[in-house]
């Protein structure tokens, strides 16, 4: 295996950054009349930073994009495009000075993130507090049911997929025992509790719920020990984070399991097959948009940039680019007015439909929800269900959120 | 006795003889990294708290040898050795020196630790981005020992372990400048008198330390894999392990780390995997309560 090291924007500002190395506040900034900033604040540090620091190189290629055209057209204005990113370190204390440094001191009203349920919840008296809203990838109900309504779902929930993947396992692969194992952190366990009443649901034999690890654990040998001795088909990782996913297989393989393994949060394949190597083949993931099978010239283009951008693609960039892209859009349908009141912003979410620029295929980008929340808080990212096959993803079936 | 008895009693046979693999295969490497912080603070009195971020360093720089570079896993290893010794030595020299030379207070070196530890996370990502790497395993296959599962990678990575910890051992008893060193543990005014240069041996000391550190990371990356943000949680095994079998002995930590690794392993098959570490926690409270320093230190230093 080769992997050629070419210098990047990474690597040549590396030298300069390096000094100021210990900031959690960092930012890309214009020299622009017309500026609209979104804020970034999520996990962007520890095992978990392959969530908060990929969402936040996502926005800042996504602003690239467009600043490079001039910027986003809103009313008869075209406005750059600023990403103010902070680590919230997945503390709730530090997410709340984070959001209200980003809302008070920054005049930032649409922030991207927090990554989990613990930091997503925590913001939330500040966002209302502060007429702000957010796109949390954390899936607690109470961020979006009603009476609350500043915070829009950026990802398909771990509770909104599982029913596809563990139906898939059972009618298509004669799956009937099935395990979960979970980091021993208040959204993984969350994860773990909506499977095991899911797969329930879908009549699924659920023979072990109970094991957990610590964060942070970096030999899963022990842990992967107990799991495989009631010998389940399936075994399900719940919210696993992108620095566990890949030792996890590769130790289960490691002891001889043959049986299925998945899991309801995204995860970058390539990142997965270089650790876990032949061991990942056949790992089953909920992934974004960018499979060579749906994606669009405009997601091709996305991921060049990406790369030149950060270094190297990763899988997970493909989700949360739909969620600054939709807020651009939106804003740009409904006027000035929303960049500052949030309010005019909600009521657009009704009726928005735009257009998906990241799949081939035509299919509208809008808020949908209803079913799960009552209200369109949640984006509609379509779900894609992956296999890995030699470091790359394959899809097994591509379906859509109810509205 | 009954088909069905046979098969559970061998199943249980097999799954403890896995519970033992598991341990020492775990509990080897935990030694390896226990090793490094021991002798730091064994001849500075330094709790250094960038401990698992060199172990980052050493892995990181392991995966590019061979991945970016096509070398072979001993010259990557070697490289990851030379290249984390000179960070060691760069720390001493350039941080941990100047400042214990003029503050005498512990706290101070403490949070320049900390400082250091921080900085050092934050390079890794700004240098080794935010992905998980692995780099190839150094052996493929899988052996059977008893009915448990050995892979031929993890089984290697024990024995260059082993072998790294037995030649630490015998460069500290057998020659002059590991003499050197255990004088300085021991006592460093008198080091001093009997003309031990005290800067040498800290610079010296501190890159062994932060060498063995690296030598972990460099050889874990081929099992488990690296990221950038996982050093802290090294450290915090590396100080669970000195604590228990006491600070600043070599024989202590090595003890310590296959204590936590059996700990580790047994706890995970027995008990509830959330219960695991906090009996490990609550049981190490209790131990130290009754021996403060540790199975093999000793209670005057």
């Amino acid at each position: 295996m080769t992997n050629a090291f070419k210098p990047t924007r990474r690597h040549v500002l590396m030298g300069a950054t390096a000094l100021a190395a210990g900031m959690r506040f960092v930012r890309t900034s214009f020299a622009a009349d017309k500026v609209f900033k979104l804020g970034a604040l999520g996990i962007m540090s520890g095992p978990y930073a392959g969530w908060g620091g990929v969402m936040s190189q996502t926005a800042q290629t996504l602003a690239a994009i467009y600043n490079e055209k001039g910027g986003v057209k809103i009313g008869e204005d075209e406005y750059k495009i600023e990403v103010v990113s902070v680590d919230d370190k997945m503390d709730p204390k530090t997410a709340i000075t984070g959001a209200e440094r980003l809302i008070q001191q920054e005049g930032i009203r649409y922030i991207l993130g927090p990554n989990v349920d613990t930091t997503a919840v925590s913001i939330k008296p500040v966002l209302e507090a502060n007429k702000a809203v957010n796109v949390p990838y954390a899936f607690s109900k109470e961020l979006y049911i009603p009476p609350a309504s500043n915070s829009i779902l950026g990802m398909v929930a771990s509770y909104q997929v599982a029913p596809f993947i563990y139906e898939y396992l059972r009618d298509k692969k004669g799956v009937k025992k099935v395990s979960f194992l979970a980091a021993n952190a208040a959204d993984a366990l969350n994860q773990r509790a909506q499977g095991v009443r899911i797969a329930t649901d879908l009549g699924l034999t659920v023979i072990a719920s109970g094991d957990t690890y610590e964060p942070g654990t970096t030999d899963f040998f022990p842990i992967i020990t107990k799991v495989l001795a009631d010998k389940p088909d399936l075994i399900v990782l719940s919210g696993v984070s992108p620095s566990d996913v890949g030792p996890l297989v590769k130790s289960a393989r490691e002891l001889g399991y043959t049986g299925f393994l998945s899991t309801e949060t995204g995860q970058d394949p390539k990142a997965l097959y270089q650790v876990a190597g032949d061991a990942a083949n056949g790992f089953i993931a909920a992934g974004g948009a960018s499979t060579e099978e749906i994606r669009s010239q405009f997601m091709v283009d996305f991921m060049a940039r990406y790369k030149a951008m950060w270094g190297e693609w990763n899988d997970v960039a493909a989700l949360f680019v739909y969620a600054p892209e939709i807020i651009l859009q939106t804003i740009a349908r409904t006027g000035p007015a929303a960049i500052n009141d949030v309010g005019v912003f909600k009521v657009a979410l009704e009726n928005f439909e735009g257009k998906n620029p990241f799949v081939k295929d035509p299919m509208p980008l809008k808020y949908v929800g209803r079913k799960d929340f009552g209200q369109p808080r949640q984006i509609s990212v379509p779900i894609v269900v992956q296999t890995v096959e030699k470091g790359t993803y394959k899809p097994l079936f591509v379906a859509s959120l109810a509205s | 006795m009954c088909r069905r008895c046979l098969v559970d009693i061998c199943t249980q046979g097999r799954l403890m003889a896995q519970v033992l693999i598991n341990g020492l295969v775990v509990g080897t490497t935990y030694a390896l990294v226990a090793l490094g912080l021991a002798i730091v603070f064994g001849i500075m009195r330094l709790v250094n708290f960038a401990h698992g971020q060199i172990y980052v360093v050493g892995g990181f720089v392991v995966y590019y040898a061979m991945t970016a570079g096509g070398l072979a896993f001993p010259v990557a290893l070697a490289i990851a050795i030379v290249a984390t010794a000179m960070v060691g030595a760069a720390l001493q020299i350039a941080f941990f020196g100047p400042v214990m030379a003029r503050v005498k207070r512990e706290e101070a070196t403490m949070l320049l630790a900390m400082g250091l530890a921080l900085f050092l996370e934050q390079t890794c990502y700004l240098l080794f981005g935010e992905l998980q790497r692995g780099a190839p395993p150094i052996a493929s296959g899988v052996f059977k020992v008893a009915g448990a599962f050995l892979p031929a990678g993890r089984a290697a990575v024990m024995g260059i372990a082993t072998v790294l910890i037995s030649a630490v051992i015998v460069f500290i008893n057998g020659t002059r400048s590991g003499r050197a060193l255990r004088a300085v543990a021991q006592d460093r005014e008198a080091a001093q008198l009997q003309g031990v240069s005290l800067v040498r041996m800290n610079a010296f000391g501190f890159a062994l330390g932060a060498a063995l550190a690296g030598a972990a990371g460099g050889l874990l990356v081929t099992v488990v894999g690296i990221q950038a943000g996982g050093g802290a949680a090294v450290s915090v095994k590396a100080f669970i392990m000195i604590m228990l079998g006491g600070g600043g002995v070599v024989s202590g930590a090595i003890l310590g780390g296959i204590l936590l690794g059996f700990a580790e392993s047994v706890g995970y098959m027995l008990l509830p995997g959330s219960i695991t570490y906090l009996v490990i926690f609550a049981g190490m409270i209790l131990f130290l309560m009754i021996r403060p320093y540790g199975l093999v230190g000793r209670p005057w230093g």
